[in-house]
């Protein structure tokens, strides 16, 4: 792009820079280096149109292709205490906090929403790896809960779309609690015997893998996507040796039986659908009852009756 | 032969030199031993009364802790050890059975981390596998089977970060294990004895009463991980910024209890548990006890229930 961009007119560069932000036009894929049009990346749900990797949607951009016609409806969450430790690093928490905050224009790193799926009414909770990580911490322990409850109250199926470098350190144990705390969250679900799915975005990884995204009724992932308890520099550590290619990826899990199916972003509606559908008996309908059909049975001696049960004490004569 | 940690070696002095006077044979010494003696154990309450989180953190961690095998020896009789989690194979970094504990049956569950480089390597360092997990879900549903209360001892460094651990699914089993945790229909009180180190530790310590003693840690991440992480001290692996994480984590049993995670601290003998590993046993068991007899009158319902407000609750209620 340099020599382009040295070689145009400035005002022939500002009719293709974009007004809405400063992001550059092209994208290169961190899959195949190739450059990608900003809007046919969009137009592909962030998907690379040569070699399929998988890039990061916007928790927007994902709601927005999955609901019916783009319309969802947004749960407000609980606001729990911020920064109950006063944990400070070589920031305050508090600050980051801010900084997220006003980064990605939510309080924290989980929203949750309520639409239809090809008509079937869900409610589906979506992890913002944009805000620290996508990481737990209390709010977002009761933005799940919170989920199962509207799930439970609404009588819809829960899907979980996670992308989370697992728990958030500045809450201390508290951020550690709410791996019990979602998790009890998934009980509700089952209590009332209602769907609930996982889809693993990349990367889910620690606490966040430790709880909720592995306890789904079915596992869905986007291909590629890094699933784990451990990162995979940790376990580099801790066994001295390099990692083979495809480690802890989706399609490593599905092959070791942790996952259901590696789903293409493009077919996440279709997949949840079908599954939903059929697992909440929607649009199922009751076939007439068919004529009885005559069973074979062995003929008992004497005629086609049933011979009497024959008494224990006599049996063995 | 007593091991000292950095911060006791003014202790570790008078202590020697106490020990280096009993030695003295004919000449009268016991009056300055005496006076010896009494300065060491002021110093002894005094610095074990102003532990750092970080020095807690050392003690947690002290090879002459109690482990497993010691609440085996002097909390329990007639155990009997169970192993494998009848899918894959045998983890030693958990370890469990039935026993007697005080005249009732119970299921005993717990972490072992060895107390040599033998032992150590055996059991992991305490450090479980999916095996692990999958084990301790097994004794679970068997003490519910035959009503038998759960104690679940917690003293880990955290889950095996393994190749072969991830393989065979270390998240979900973690992810499952808390969750029997929680709908298990018979008690279940889990101690953090040592240390208490995150998904690892709580995978065994969902429990209707959790307590902890005096000196144990419970944190989410190891203060050099959270170090090496937020202080991006990787260069030292996370050990000259530990101090500040811990602190800033407050991982210590009496900022738990302050925080409502647990409802409870055992007592430590003074200078810590390894001190005298049958009276920390004994309180250990005084506090089980008593936590077994609240919970042995509700039903299954009850106790799930009683769990899951317990945990609803944590961090709702009591913080600004």
């Amino acid at each position: 792009m340099s020599w382009l961009s040295n070689l145009t007119p400035p005002g022939i560069k500002n009719m293709f820079k974009r007004q809405d932000s400063g992001d550059s036009l092209w994208v290169k894929c961190g899959g195949c280096g190739e450059m990608i049009f900003r809007r046919d990346l969009e137009a592909s749900l962030q998907v690379c149109p040569s070699c399929n990797h998988h890039m990061k949607i916007s928790v927007a951009e994902r709601l927005k292709h999955l609901f019916d016609g783009g319309i969802y409806e947004t749960i407000a969450l609980p606001e729990p205490v911020m920064d109950p430790l006063r944990f400070r690093d070589e920031k305050k928490y508090v600050d980051r906090l801010k900084e997220n905050r006003k980064k990605t224009g939510r309080n924290d790193a989980m929203e949750v929403a309520a639409g239809s799926i090809e008509g079937l009414p869900v409610i589906v909770a979506v992890q913002d790896f944009d805000f620290m990580g996508g990481s737990m911490g209390m709010a977002l322990g009761e933005a799940l809960i919170k989920a199962a409850e509207e799930a439970v109250a609404r009588r819809r199926p829960l899907v979980v779309f996670t992308a989370s470098g697992g728990a958030r350190m500045q809450e201390g144990i508290l951020s550690l609690m709410q791996m019990p705390r979602t998790t009890i969250a998934v009980e509700m679900l089952r209590e009332a015997r209602l769907p609930y799915v996982v889809v693993h975005a990349h990367p889910t990884t620690g606490g966040v893998t430790a709880s909720f995204a592995m306890l789904g009724d079915v596992h869905f992932a986007e291909p590629g996507a890094l699933i784990g308890f451990a990162g995979p520099r940790v376990i580099e550590q801790t066994i001295r040796e390099t990692l083979p290619e495809g480690f802890q990826r989706a399609e490593f899990l599905l092959e070791k039986g942790m996952i259901d199916q590696v789903v293409h972003r493009k077919d996440m509606r279709q997949a949840l659908s079908r599954l939903l559908r059929v697992l909440t008996k929607t649009g199922a309908v009751a076939t007439p009852a068919r004529p009885a059909i005559e069973m074979e049975r062995p003929k008992a001696a004497g005629g086609g009756e049933r011979a009497a049960p024959v008494p224990l004490d006599k049996a063995a004569e | 032969m007593r091991t000292y940690l950095e911060f006791e070696q003014p202790i570790a002095e008078l202590e020697g030199r106490i020990a280096d006077l009993k030695q003295m044979d004919g000449v009268n010494v016991s009056e300055e031993v005496q006076k010896l003696q009494a300065k060491a154990d002021q110093l002894l309450a005094d610095t074990y009364a102003r532990l750092t989180r970080w020095q807690k953190t050392q003690v947690a961690r002290h090879a002459a802790r109690p482990h497993f095998s010691d609440y085996v020896k002097y909390l329990v009789e007639d155990f009997t050890p169970l192993a494998g989690d009848r899918r894959f194979g045998e983890d030693a970094a958990i370890l469990g059975g039935p026993a007697r504990f005080r005249g009732r049956s119970i299921m005993l569950i717990g972490h072992e981390k060895g107390s040599d480089t033998a032992s150590r390597v055996k059991h992991n360092f305490g450090m479980a596998s999916p095996e692990g997990y999958r084990k301790a879900m097994r004794l679970m549903d068997m003490a519910e089977r035959f009503h038998l209360p759960v104690v679940a001892l917690v003293d880990t460094p955290g889950a095996y970060p393994g190749r072969g651990a991830e393989e065979r699914g270390q998240a979900e089993a973690i992810a499952s294990c808390t969750e029997k945790c929680l709908s298990l229909g018979a008690p279940l009180v889990s101690t953090i004895v040592g240390e208490g180190g995150s998904g690892g530790a709580v995978a065994l310590a969902a429990a209707n009463k959790v307590l902890m003693l005096e000196h144990a840690v419970y944190s989410v991440i190891s203060p050099e991980g959270c170090a090496s992480i937020l202080w991006k001290d990787a260069a030292g692996k996370g050990e000259s910024k530990a101090p500040e994480a811990a602190e800033a984590m407050k991982v210590a049993a009496q900022d738990l209890l302050e925080l409502g995670v647990i409802d409870a601290i055992v007592p430590e003998p003074l200078g810590g548990a390894h001190r005298d590993i049958p009276l920390t046993v004994e309180r250990l068991g005084d506090a089980v006890e008593t936590a077994i007899h609240e919970l042995e009158g509700m039903s299954p319902d009850e106790l799930r229930a009683h769990r899951r407000r317990k945990f609803l609750e944590i961090g709702r209620a009591g913080l600004a």
